[in-house]
């Protein structure tokens, strides 16, 4: 059974719909790549999860979220709490405004372990200095006593990711967690998280809009695209035989050393606003494959060989093979 | 933190040379002068100019000034021409007046307003939040010597719980300090709400939300706390103010203080007392942010970096 079953969830913020009909599954020890373009409701989605929508007047209306055989959309919120940083935890995207600046690193990650673990200050103190040397922060003891202006940008989102870690929970959510750093350590703290996860034997949402990221670090790729679900499959699949036009492009975006200079490519157009979402499917307006019918009707995520895709061409296409087979 | 307030503490040493000058020159530019009240009706003009001479009022403002600073380095502060007396012992008997009404009102500003405002805060949107912004407009807008009246009237003439005027009892301060108080308490209590709900947007905040940490810890323990920062700016600039500002409010209550001396002796241009009370607010005024940069270094390591 999945650890995290998320079914059509639909999100709405004021009168905007920012999620419309999500579905994915995280099983035991997976990572999962949740992938799309700026706005595409990756982040929303692990609000979600996380139970934080209501800081963002967020409000989930249809759809369920179930951890480990818990419903979550119905969770009594002193229960939820209990669960946040304890069994799910969440990596933020941006290590240089999620600590909070006049506190000590150290009182910051014992914090978790104290409230949820119920470590005394000298055993939760001895457990982060660990996690913090597991996570190749050097001199961990020392840095256990800096504020977090003291520290680079990398030993901030290591210092985020032990924080995560503290109380030993079973679910990690990292929001794009190396967006706001150099790109000389981008693969060095993901491959750091990646080799936790898989040690501990824990489950990984990985969101991120780097497809040559997905491809080293996970088992599954879930594609969003405007608040939906293009496609989902195992990574394999996904980078063999892409069913979604929109996934095609983002694999066709990865730059790889022997394009020829000045190829590099876009998806041409933008990523649709929430307040204007195309009819149909919303990638019509830039998709190369475009049928008439997907201006009209909204494509059914369905089974496509191993996994799933709302794609009327990729449907269209599967008939027609069947026909000929 | 040694280091900081040594370096505060010296480069308080330009500023005040500075405002001693300012100080000093700034009653010449009022017309008139001490002598004018003190001469006797049909005096000549000989007899005056005696009498000028003998205060060194008849020397350039500049010697006059290099005279006092010499003498301020020795703590003397001169001798009041009109009320005859030295300045300091003129100082000595009202600064405790304002030192004990200003404190006061400070505490009770900074403790009521912190609270009221953080209460806002958590409360947000709220009919709590609603009623005591409400509450605090009003009490912004009022201007305090009206208050100070209405005050007297309810609570003094009225229901005769506390005196009318004066400063013989404890009792005595309680209509004073709360009239002082209530508009610190205003701005304090916007202060912190304003900040409390900028900072509970910070991503720190989802991140605390997400490591499960209880609301209330983190509107006490983390949100509160940087809030207290812009708290204790607007406090330590209010410190000078409520010493030598709240003059009004010793006229409306008949109080002696600091802020009655300097009104009394502008008045008469009594030159030596005028510059004394301004000498003290503006020593009042500098070490009041200097103890809110202290304050500050000691919330936010930052701060200490930066300045230490």
């Amino acid at each position: 059974m999945a650890l995290l079953s998320v079914t059509d969830l639909s999100v709405f913020i004021g009168r905007l719909k920012p999620l419309d009909g999500i579905s994915f599954d995280i099983g035991k020890g997976e990572i999962v790549g949740m992938v799309g373009e700026s706005g595409s409701g990756k982040s929303l989605t692990a609000m979600s999860v996380m139970g934080l929508l209501p800081l963002i007047g967020g409000k989930m209306t249809s759809g369920s979220i179930r951890f480990d055989g818990i419903d979550l959309a119905t969770l009594p919120e002193p229960h939820y709490r209990a669960l946040r940083g304890r069994r799910i935890a969440l990596i933020s995207q941006n290590p240089m405004t999620s600590l909070d600046p006049i506190i000590r690193i150290g009182a910051q990650i014992d914090q978790v372990s104290i409230l949820h673990l119920g470590l005394s200050d000298a055993a939760a103190r001895a457990r982060s200095i660990d996690i913090m040397q597991q996570l190749r922060i050097p001199e961990a003891a020392t840095v256990h006593g800096n504020y977090p202006h003291q520290l680079s940008g990398g030993m901030k989102q290591r210092v985020v990711i032990a924080m995560a870690l503290a109380a030993d929970p079973e679910l990690m959510i990292a929001d794009e967690p190396t967006t706001a750093l150099d790109v000389t350590i981008q693969a060095q703290i993901i491959q750091i998280v990646v080799d936790l996860v898989r040690e501990r034997g824990l489950s990984l949402l990985l969101i991120t809009h780097d497809m040559g990221v997905v491809a080293q670090a996970c088992d599954k790729v879930v594609v969003l695209y405007a608040g939906r679900v293009a496609e989902t499959n195992g990574i394999d699949a996904i980078f063999g035989e892409p069913q979604h036009p929109y996934t095609r492009e983002l694999i066709r975006c990865i730059p790889r050393h022997d394009q020829l200079r000045g190829s590099l490519t876009g998806i041409p157009g933008a990523v649709p606003s929430v307040m204007d979402y195309p009819s149909g499917c919303r990638f019509h307006p830039r998709c190369a494959d475009a049928l008439d019918i997907c201006a009209g009707a909204i494509p059914a995520l369905e089974q496509k060989a191993a996994g799933f895709a709302a794609c009327h061409a990729a449907i269209n296409a599967a008939g027609k093979v069947s026909a000929h087979g | 933190m040694v280091n900081f307030l040594i370096k505060r503490l010296v480069l308080l040493i330009p500023v005040f040379l500075v405002v001693s000058a300012i100080i000093f020159m700034i009653i010449h530019l009022v017309p008139g002068d001490p002598i004018d009240n003190i001469v006797q009706i049909g005096s000549t003009p000989q007899q005056k100019a005696a009498l000028t001479a003998k205060y060194g009022l008849d020397k350039p403002l500049i010697v006059q000034y290099a005279i006092w600073l010499g003498k301020l380095m020795t703590g003397d502060l001169g001798e009041a021409i009109i009320l005859r007396q030295p300045v300091s012992s003129l100082i000595a008997q009202n600064l405790p007046h304002s030192l004990i009404l200003g404190s006061l009102a400070l505490v009770f500003s900074t403790v009521v307003g912190i609270a009221t405002g953080a209460l806002a805060a958590i409360c947000r949107d709220s009919w709590v939040d609603r009623w005591v912004m409400a509450v605090i407009l009003l009490g912004s807008t009022v201007p305090s010597f009206w208050l100070g009246l209405l005050m007297i009237l309810v609570f003094a003439v009225h229901l005769g719980w506390f005196p009318v005027s004066g400063a013989r009892s404890w009792s005595a301060l309680v209509l004073p300090v709360l009239t002082i108080g209530l508009g610190g308490v205003a701005l304090v209590a916007r202060v912190t709400r304003v900040a409390m709900m900028d900072i509970s947007r910070r991503d720190f905040v989802m991140m605390l939300h997400a490591k499960g940490v209880p609301p209330w810890r983190i509107n006490l323990q983390h949100i509160l706390r940087h809030a207290l920062l812009p708290v204790v700016t607007i406090l330590s600039l209010r410190i000078g103010w409520i010493l030598g500002g709240a003059v009004t409010i010793e006229y409306v209550f008949a109080r002696p203080g600091l802020g009655s001396l300097l009104i009394t002796s502008l008045n008469q241009r009594d030159y030596p007392v005028v510059q004394g009370c301004l000498l003290m607010l503006a020593i009042a005024v500098m070490l009041g942010t200097l103890l809110g940069d202290v304050v500050q270094a000691l919330i936010d390591p930052r701060v200490r970096e930066r300045t230490g």
